[in-house]
């Protein structure tokens, strides 16, 4: 498949299987944090490049997977979308409308359209409010979600539908286990019925029954509200299972986006190809069947990318040229879906079926 | 230490019958205001020399405390172990005095932590910390025991060790400083290196590496290793054998191509069921209910009863012991041989 047409290249990005409206697009989305010297008086010296023109689209009721290593800027996309950080240039535009021009009442009602669920439960809940104040809190200041006398009985229902029981409404975060914890930020993250929640690390911080337990309940509500969830892991077999589309991202950059039978099936950059072969594979009976790809070094400092393709320095296939250009995230002919390599190739010796 | 006799392959015993490490019906507890924490309530296992033991459990489990007891590291008080013994080599450490303890340490067993920058010192270069080794188990002079530390940070694959000998821990990154706790504690060439959770707070591509290391020295130096981790795909990947651990105690212990094959206890069957896999892409994941239980207040009868969907009477009233339900496979359960055949 050829691809020049900007056109069709947009097209393979969108969803083959919810073809729900797009509510959010994402476009060019760049944050630099400005690296500084001298007390007195700053001198700007650099930047760490922490998004660097980051693109997509999310539709209604879809789940959007963000996967990446530490560093990679997977959490500072996420402050950027729930307009805690503004970004350096590019635009969202949530039904249309970029958020960030939004201001007043504008800036209010999308605080309560797009909200987050944190990955540490531990220091994400204050420890001095009681369960009912913080999944109350967000109706004090939305008030017309919810009138008054009618708060506690909300957030008892919240407690309710998160899988938490409601007589519980006034004990504190300590006397909560992780997993429970994390549905007390959930059911804060739902008590303003967003249209989009973004999930950074969610479960990265529970044992596996538990992981299991909150995944499970997170498809649920996803169901029941029709909520878009971009979800943003390390891990990738959890990334994979809760899905619909994968974004890979490295050092500021989208690498590789796809549906997650592409990504997971066909993965075409170097990089993702790298990082599938890395993740250990729950099933002894593959040990030393499959390619494992063990990458050298350690990913480069995004205050100092390497020129062109930023995998370069850690690519096998790295020639002149990916030190020369920076590669687009185009379809590549021979794949199906957009992938930011000149020498972008499908591989599935390093795909593990399990 | 034998090194250039021939070795026996990795599991078998040593010539004299005696293992290389042998725990046996370890018990540990904390004294806390709150009570007695009983962390570990019974654990033995076995280490041949050459072969990897992964100690597989979730956060509260016991897999942590059972190392530190192991390794004679454990903070007493509140900690205090209450039985058990813990033999190297035929002896038995824990009757040991501290003073004696301690050439054991760092000689005999050694261990890795999983927060690398937590468990170097920040204001001394890494050489000085690698080097304190030698300076201190073996007399070497400062400048004798700055060589050695190069020789070994080269070992752990750390690009231009020379130079960055003289490196301080926040010069590093992630994977590097678990490279410089590696070599640390490959120092003085141990039998038995304890890993506790060594690659958990590094990112996959890194992790990779490490494991792959961590393997090759192995081999190399034929040590035995205890693998601690929660993650069902690293302990896949490397391990000779396996223990599951719950609520301070092994549920089931088996080698690890017939658990994965077949787990014999409930818990490991829904440990392995919860992991998200490719055939159960947009159905629920099969998650235990229930939270694994608070250490001051273990469930009589079983521990897992709570959870376990095939809990019968039985479960709440008698403590299964850990029994062979087929020859080299063990597990704490009264249903064990239904839930190997799978009748359940």
């Amino acid at each position: 498949m050829a691809a020049s047409d900007p056109a069709t290249d947009r097209a393979a990005t969108r969803a083959p299987s919810r073809n729900g409206e797009v509510v959010l697009e994402v476009d060019e989305l760049v944050k630099y944090f400005p690296l500084t010297t001298g007390i007195v008086f700053k001198k700007h010296v650099g930047d760490v490049k922490a998004v660097d023109g980051v693109s997509f689209e999310l539709h209604r009721g879809e789940t959007l997977g963000v996967v990446g290593e530490s560093g990679c800027g997977k959490s500072t996309l996420a402050k950027l979308l729930i307009l805690l950080e503004r970004p350096t240039s590019g635009r969202a535009l949530f039904k249309g409308k970029n958020i960030y021009d939004a201001k007043g009442r504008h800036f209010k009602a999308l605080r309560r359209n797009i909200q987050i669920i944190f990955q540490d439960p531990y220091s994400s809940l204050n420890p001095r409010m009681t369960v009912g104040d913080i999944v109350g809190e967000p109706f004090d200041i939305h008030p017309e979600v919810a009138p008054r006398g009618d708060r506690r009985r909300r957030v008892q229902e919240l407690l309710d539908v998160v899988g938490l029981n409601p007589e519980h409404i006034n004990r504190y975060p300590h006397q909560f286990s992780g997993g429970q914890r994390q549905r007390i930020g959930i059911a804060r993250g739902l008590a303003l019925r967003p249209e989009i929640i973004i999930c950074d690390e969610p479960v990265s911080a529970l044992d596996v029954s538990i992981q299991a337990q909150v995944m499970n309940l997170l498809e649920k509500l996803q169901d029941e509200f029709g909520l878009s969830y971009v979800f943003i892991a390390h891990d990738l077999s959890v990334v994979r299972h809760i899905s619909d589309r994968v974004a890979v991202m490295y050092i500021g950059k989208l690498v590789e986006v796809g549906t997650h039978e592409q990504i997971y099936e066909h993965p075409s950059h170097p990089y993702t190809q790298a990082l599938l072969s890395a993740v250990p594979v729950p099933d002894p009976s593959v040990r030393g069947q499959r390619q494992q790809i063990i990458l050298t070094g350690d990913p480069p400092s995004p205050a100092n990318p390497p020129s062109g393709c930023r995998f370069r320095t850690r690519c096998w296939k790295a020639t002149e040229k990916c030190a020369e250009e920076v590669p687009a995230l185009v379809v590549r002919p021979g794949t199906d879906h957009p992938a930011a390599c000149h020498y972008a190739a499908v591989r599935e010796d390093v795909v593990v079926q399990h | 230490m034998a090194t250039t006799e021939t070795f026996p392959a990795p599991g078998a015993p040593s010539a004299d019958g005696v293992p290389l490490l042998d725990v046996e019906d370890l018990h540990v507890e904390f004294r806390t205001r709150d009570g007695v924490a009983k962390a570990v309530n019974g654990v033995s296992y076995t280490l041949q020399e050459g072969e990897t033991l992964a100690i597989l459990g979730e956060s509260g489990s016991g897999k942590s405390v059972t190392a530190q007891a192991v390794m004679g590291i454990l903070d007493s008080p509140p900690g205090f172990i209450t039985g058990g013994a813990v033999r190297f080599r035929g002896q038995d450490l824990l009757l040991l005095p501290e003073a004696e303890r301690r050439a054991y340490r760092g000689r005999n067993i050694s261990m890795i932590f999983q927060d690398a920058l937590s468990s170097l010192n920040p204001v001394f270069t890494v050489g000085w910390q690698i080097g304190e080794m030698f300076r201190i188990h073996e007399g070497l002079s400062r400048r004798q025991a700055k060589a050695r530390a190069v020789e070994l940070m080269e070992q752990v694959r750390i690009p231009a060790a020379k130079e960055r000998v003289n490196d301080y821990p926040h010069q590093f990154s992630g994977g590097m400083r678990q490279r410089i706790m590696i070599a640390m504690a490959i120092a003085l060439d141990p039998d038995v290196l304890i890993a506790d959770e060594p690659t958990t707070a590094l990112d996959v591509t890194v992790q990779a590496q490490i494991m792959e290391l961590l393997h090759d020295l192995q081999v190399e130096r034929k040590m035995g290793l205890i693998l601690i981790t929660h993650d069902l795909g690293v302990v896949a990947d490397v391990s000779d054998k396996i223990s599951v651990m719950y609520a301070g105690r092994i549920m089931e212990k088996a080698l690890v191509h017939d658990i994965y094959a077949r787990p014999a206890h409930p818990y490991t069957k829904g440990l392995l069921e919860s992991i998200p896999r490719l055939d159960m892409k947009g159905q629920e994941l099969a998650a235990i209910k229930g939270l694994p239980p608070s250490l001051t207040r273990i469930p009589p009868g079983c521990e897992f009863n709570p959870r376990c969907p095939y809990a019968q009477q039985i479960c709440i009233e008698q403590r299964p012991p850990l029994y062979e339900v087929v020859p080299g496979r063990y597990s704490a359960c009264h249903f064990a041989e239904e839930v190997l055949s799978g009748s359940i």
